[in-house]
């Protein structure tokens, strides 16, 4: 492969990504994960269940530990590990508060189990876990076909999943109560929807990494939900800004001698960035359209 | 229980959402088949061992009937509603809704829970909230719903959010809003679909007098206009005394039922108690109950809203 070289000329930049097959199958999966990321992500951040998602993600590390030791396949590992720390988290959930404690209380005690489990496969493995480095920091090269139309497949099943369930999850996150009385199934979308979670952080690992997952699982919905208060152009942001990190963030690396994951990640919190200091500036600018009429409101007397 | 198909009485004319059909049809009872009824009912929860909440209550509250449920803390009022919504259980035939079995009926009632520190974060427009109460226990995209449909769920939504009064806000951030603003668009979240009994849980709680009174006011007027039955549960009732038909009285594991001025008093709160009960009355006629196990309830200035 010729030594890539950034040019000024962006169309030349372009072709000369897409001239290499590997590249082609990165920007496919990367597209895919973004998007996925970008509509699971936006239900964690409105969930208040990042500590859970993180957790999920690493539990790839013992998955992918696991499975370098049984000799199967590293995704499976990631797929296998992901969704039983899923079921482990979603078993514990609850309702209310205390429900939610026992949930936070659970997800820390996967977590630790998980990492414990990571350390003690890579030493019995005993031999050198090459992808060590690719499955915290992730990578675009050597990603096959097979794997492109696996993470489709994942993506299919999960958007599918929440096209069917999106309503009802949106108002069982947040309002349980009222979704219960209203004869929504609260528990079960609790448990299906940490699943989604699961599929998702385990198919994401695997090009941003275990450790950045959250780049484009948190950082977009997060941003999203910053600029706009309603549900429908908040989840469109959420994904296009998936997609913009992911996409920036491949097609500079792919110039870069720098990893992926540092990309993903810086451009993930930029993005994060800009949006809270937007969102300032406009609760500024408003205070001070009502800072101008002076008093607070007035209130009906009794 | 008595159970009869209602009657094909077109009380609301044709005015269905599109997007909820099951709703729009809205059929009213013959008068003698009451919105909620229980008959000697009776919730035990918990497993070990389970606790007896209440037994032996009888209630009946009609269409179009604005009854306060009141009581001590942990006298069972969230419990009569839940049991209503068949969401703790009671036994066969015990409660009553709409002419059917508790539960049965849920999508005609519109439920506001009882919430601490609900909805500071949420991230949603008010009237996105009170458009999940529309739609938001529909599975599936809302791909065939007509231009026409959506419009006229938007409609509604505007309509509701105009009966509350709170059209200024509902656009914004939920979690920006007042506690009486807040208060309102979940009242309207709880009338969107036309609900034929409405339940309140401490809907006054966490509000300033003024925004007690205001919010009093709405829902008895929209219990008169709209011929809904309400179930409010208070702490206080001196905020309500104007407005209320009836009040449910919870203690002691039993309930009572009647106009204010039956329930309320020394005789037959002792009675309900167990303990000598004083009910006073102050000169601008609110009441004061005394002498109760628990720190009174029933009389309390709230300036938290």
């Amino acid at each position: 492969m010729a030594n890539p070289t950034l040019s000024w000329n962006l169309a030349h930049d372009v072709h000369e990504l897409l001239a290499y097959q590997f590249m082609v199958n990165a920007l496919q999966a990367g597209t895919i994960v973004a998007v996925m990321a970008g509509v699971v992500g936006w239900y964690m951040v409105l969930r208040r269940q990042s500590f859970a998602g993180h957790t999920i993600a690493v539990m790839s590390f013992p998955g992918a530990a696991g499975a370098a030791l049984a000799g199967l396949p590293g995704a499976f590992g990631y797929y296998l590990a992901c969704g039983i720390a899923a079921l482990a988290i979603g078993r514990e959930g609850g309702e209310g508060h205390s429900g939610r404690s026992r949930e936070s209380a659970a997800i820390g005690a996967v977590q630790v189990a998980g990492l414990a489990l990571g350390f003690l496969f890579l030493s019995l493995y005993s031999g050198v876990l090459e992808q060590l480095e690719t499955l915290l920091f992730g990578t675009f090269l050597g990603i096959d076909r097979n794997q492109v139309l696996t993470l489709l497949l994942v993506a299919l099943v999960v958007l599918a999943a929440l096209a069917l369930a999106g309503r009802p999850l949106l108002l069982a996150s947040l309002d349980p109560e009222v979704a219960r009385a209203r004869g929504v199934p609260v528990r079960a979308l609790d448990v299906g929807f940490l699943l989604i979670l699961g599929l998702v952080v385990a198919a994401t690992s695997q090009i941003t990494g275990a450790l950045l997952v959250f780049a484009l699982l948190v950082a977009p919905p997060a941003a999203a939900q910053a600029l706009t208060p309603r549900p429908g152009p908040s989840l469109v942001l959420s994904v296009v800004f998936a997609l913009l990190v992911m996409w920036l963030g491949l097609g500079i690396s792919y110039f870069s001698i720098y990893p992926l994951g540092f990309f993903v990640t810086s451009f993930g919190f930029g993005v994060f960035l800009l949006a809270k200091l937007v969102a300032l500036a406009r609760a500024r600018s408003t205070q001070s359209e009502r800072g101008m009429d002076g008093a607070p409101e007035p209130v009906a007397a009794p | 229980m008595d159970v009869r198909p209602p009657a094909e009485v077109s009380r609301r004319g044709s005015s269905a959402h599109a997007s909820t059909p099951t709703a729009g049809d809205s059929t009213a009872l013959p008068l003698e088949i009451p919105a909620i009824e229980l008959r000697d009912a009776r919730v035990r929860i918990g497993a070990r061992p389970p606790r007896t909440v209440w037994s032996g209550v009888d209630l009946t509250v009609r269409a179009g009937e604005f009854v306060a449920v009141l009581g001590s803390n942990g006298s069972g009022k969230s419990t009569l509603l839940k049991a209503i919504l068949g969401l703790v259980e009671t036994a066969p035939g015990a409660v009553g809704v709409l002419g059917g079995p508790a539960g049965g009926a849920n999508r005609e009632i519109g439920y506001l829970p009882q919430r601490h520190g609900f909805g500071s974060t949420l991230p949603v427009r008010g009237m996105d909230l009170v458009r999940l109460g529309l739609d938001g226990s529909n599975w599936g995209v809302p791909l065939g719903v007509s231009a026409g449909a959506r419009r006229r769920a938007r409609e509604r939504v505007r309509e509701v959010i105009d009966l509350v009064g709170a059209s200024a806000y509902a656009e914004r951030p939920f979690g920006e809003l007042s506690g009486g603003e807040q208060q309102r668009i979940l009242i309207a979240q709880a009338l969107v679909r036309r609900p034929r009994i409405l339940m309140l849980d401490e809907p006054l709680d966490s509000l300033d007098l003024p925004n007690q009174a205001a919010v009093t006011a709405l829902v008895q007027r929209i219990c008169r206009t709209e011929n809904v039955a309400v179930l409010l549960v208070a702490h206080d009732v001196n905020p309500l005394l104007a407005y209320l038909d009836q009040v449910i009285y919870l203690a002691g594991g039993r309930a009572l039922q009647g106009a204010v001025e039956d329930v309320i008093t020394g005789p037959k709160l002792s009675e309900l108690y167990g303990v000598e009960i004083e009910v006073l009355r102050t000169r601008d006629g609110r009441l004061v109950v005394v002498g109760q196990p628990e720190a009174p309830h029933v009389h309390g200035h709230r300036h938290d809203g």
